[in-house]
């Protein structure tokens, strides 16, 4: 079986689980993202098909929320907060550091080797401890573009292994 | 109904009265009223987008008209300062965003925005505003897409959903980075759209616009060693007046072959003559697959916009499809035989270009089904709007011209040739033959007022000799879509059914004078082919002497070989290199 049989296949029994009406598009989305940390092409055409959608709109919906990502996230994934209470204690030169540091530029949001993502969100609920950052569920607390160095360096050794 | 029943509202002081309208927009209209709008099409879910029909309700504020529903003793001001100074500043705001190359769009002059920025005097732009920067889709062969003249409108989305049931186009994004696109912003020519052009009739401005193939055909005609003839479409005669001052449903064709003749055509003929030729061929499939009961039911195949729906959605169907070419495909195919085989042209050096009411036939002309050797049936397809643009830009005005009559022996037909431009019209024809040809007796009451009308869904039960033939007839995809789920589940009860993709038929296409905000001009173009149809003096093709001369010297008898070779074709499975195939 080729590998796309095998994530056609995975697709399909996705939206069984949840069921195809229209209703529930989001819920599979959210599967499918939670599965693949974002929304693969191929199964959004897949998602469309198989509901009687067209993937038109099942892009549309997908595209409309941001919680759906259509490019693949890192294994690291960073939430930057730009919260009011981050962004008047300095949040911008916090993800201005670290897009610097991992070398995202033009609007790019993931690394090269697909280690880091990075994106913004508005107010984790932390605002005690702003500014902060999210990497994959572990909260930062009051964070600087020093400290945001260190941490990266940090992981890619976590990552390396050393 | 007793005065107390009676339901009325005010508009600008005066009473009116209402029914049954779904929204004031109705019947401010019906009280003769005008309230400018972008976005509302009456046949379509009211969107409420543009903010351009906005009116002023005592005790209520300011509504959007297109999505309020009337209520009795409701006090309406439609042109009040506040109401004004709003239009103005939503004009300003959408075209602070749009692409304002006016002069070089083709919708200008017919540019919905570009009237009422005119209208309510938009001088200046305050807002720097900020430009969509997306690329131009021009990769389909009827549609071209430009998203940076899009205002979000939607009209192009709910048309493409509720009449065609694709959604081929949907809003993406959101805020100000919202546009509309196909799935994962994928090229027109990448999908599945089936080019009907609905998206292209319902756009307010020149975002979604037909591609012109205009200079291609003045090439044609200014190369003084080919022979170039034309075809002119049934519905193109009903519509083409429109654009030079003559009543809607005007039947010009006379002066378009006038107007033609002057452009240095060789030879103007009619796929009136052809409708004809596909009624021969067809009425005699659909006799011998009822005589055998098999493929049944049977799909009438003139609309391309339909017959790739099937390819693409269903192609576990395309057996019921009518293997008979569309009239235009046929015209193509037989015309250049002749002239080539016959009259010893060389092919590359005779052209063919058709007047279409279609978009979709551009794409039809570029089936590889529809060539020899590379060279076209047909070479260049001009809709009615690029005639009418071609004719204006030639300086020749259709309203000054005397009527001419077409070219023999291509451009003679029946009255039911001539019907084909109306949904129903295909039925119709082909009932009125088929008729004849099984029972052998004269069917002395031509019109069959069944398969008439705009409605998109009619249906006729005849007796053909002691069997009971019921005729399914609808129009817009979304309806006919219904009727292949009845095939599919085996509970399908008729046995032809006929699909026109557009709503009405081929005399509201995509390639027709715009026309979404004036429903009345489609049922009268519809007239104009009725009343040619009842006063002409043949109306049933198999009279038509010139179809009985092709068959004698050329053809030799509906659905022989050489009819088959000429006339009919084979449909593919286009699933397989379509999008939604990810194998």
């Amino acid at each position: 079986m080729s590998s796309k049989t095998i994530f056609l296949e995975k697709v399909d029994a996705i939206v069984d689980s949840v069921g195809n009406a229209q209703s529930n598009l989001i819920a599979i989305l959210q599967h499918i993202q939670a599965e693949y940390n974002y929304l693969p092409e191929d199964a959004i055409i897949r998602i469309g098909v198989k509901m009687g959608i067209s993937p038109a709109t099942v892009y549309g919906v997908a595209t409309f929320y941001s919680q759906f990502s259509l490019d693949p996230k890192g294994k690291y994934q960073i939430k930057c907060c730009d919260g009011t209470a981050c962004h008047v204690r300095g949040s911008m030169p916090t993800l201005n550091a670290l897009k610097a540091k991992l070398e995202l530029k033009d609007g790019k949001f993931t690394t090269e080797d697909g280690l880091f993502s990075v994106e913004t969100v508005s107010c984790l609920g932390a605002c005690g401890l702003a500014p902060v950052i999210v990497i994959n569920d572990k909260v930062y607390p009051k964070i600087t573009p020093e400290a945001v160095k260190i941490i990266i360096d940090t992981l890619i050794k976590e990552d390396r292994g050393e | 109904m007793s005065d107390n029943n009676k339901k009325t509202l005010f508009v600008e002081g005066k009473e009116v009265e209402f029914t049954d309208e779904k929204n004031l927009l109705e019947v401010i209209r019906k009280a003769g009223f005008q309230v400018p709008t972008l976005c509302y099409r009456p046949d379509l879910t009211s969107f409420g987008a543009c903010r351009m029909c906005i009116v002023e309700i005592e005790g209520r504020g300011i509504q959007s008209s297109c999505t309020m529903p009337p209520e009795p003793g409701l006090k309406i001001r439609i042109n009040t300062d506040t109401v004004r100074r709003i239009r103005k500043m939503v004009l300003e705001l959408l075209l602070a965003n749009h692409n304002r190359e006016c002069s070089t769009c083709s919708r200008s002059h017919n540019c919905e925005l570009q009237k009422l920025a005119n209208l309510y005097e938009v001088n200046e732009i305050r807002f720097p505003g900020k430009k969509r920067l997306e690329e131009l889709d021009d990769t389909n062969p009827s549609i071209v897409r430009d998203p940076n003249k899009c205002i979000l409108c939607g009209a192009c989305v709910r048309a493409c959903a509720e009449r065609q049931g694709l959604s081929i186009l949907s809003f993406a994004g959101r805020g100000s980075k919202t546009i509309v696109t196909p799935a994962l912003k994928k090229h027109l020519a990448e999908v599945d759209c089936v080019n009907c052009g609905q998206c292209v009739a319902v756009c307010p401005v020149g975002a979604l616009t037909i591609k012109s193939d205009i200079e291609k055909a003045r090439a044609l005609l200014n190369d003084k060693t080919k022979t170039v003839v034309c075809q002119i479409a049934p519905a193109v005669r009903v519509a083409a007046g429109e654009e030079f001052g003559l009543a809607p449903g005007e039947n010009v064709i006379g002066k378009l072959v006038a107007a033609l003749r002057i452009m240095g055509f060789d030879k103007v003929y009619d796929t009136n003559f052809s409708a004809d030729l596909t009624i021969m061929e067809e009425g005699t499939e659909i006799i011998r697959r009822l005589e055998k009961n098999e493929r049944l039911p049977l799909f009438t195949s003139c609309c391309p916009a339909w017959v790739k729906y099937v390819e693409t959605q269903h192609p576990e169907l395309i057996e019921h499809l009518s293997t008979a070419r569309s009239p235009q495909a046929m015209f193509g195919s037989l015309v250049k035989d002749i002239a080539v085989n016959r009259d010893g042209i060389k092919r590359e050096n005779f052209k063919i270009i058709s007047f279409m009411p279609c978009t979709a036939k551009k794409a039809e002309c570029q089936r590889e089904e529809f060539s020899v050797d590379g060279e076209r049936d047909v070479d260049v397809v001009l809709t009615t709007q690029e005639l009418i643009k071609m004719l204006k830009g030639s300086g020749i005005n259709l309203k000054d011209l005397e009527p001419e009559t077409p070219d023999l022996p291509f451009g003679s037909y029946s009255g039911a040739g001539t019907i084909f431009g109306a949904s129903g019209g295909v039925a119709e024809a082909a009932l009125r033959t088929v008729y004849e040809f099984t029972t052998g007796k004269t069917l002395e009451n031509v019109d069959i007022k069944e398969t008439r009308g705009l409605s998109t869904s009619k249906e006729l039960t005849v007796d053909l000799n002691g069997t009971k033939v019921k005729v399914v007839v609808v129009n817009t995809l979304k309806e006919a879509e219904k009727m292949l789920r009845k095939v599919i589940d085996k509970t399908a009860d008729f046995q032809i059914l006929e699909v026109m993709a557009c709503p009405g038929g081929c005399i509201s296409g995509g390639g027709q004078p715009i026309s979404c905000n004036e429903p009345g001009k489609v049922e009268k173009r519809a007239k104009g082919l009725y009343d040619e149809d009842s006063s002409l003096p043949i109306r049933k093709s198999h009279e038509n002497p010139e179809i009985k001369a092709i068959y004698k010297e050329w053809l030799e008898k509906p659905g022989s070989e050489k009819a088959h070779k000429l006339l009919h074709t084979v449909y593919i499975d286009r699933f397989e290199n379509c999008y939604k195939n990810l194998k």
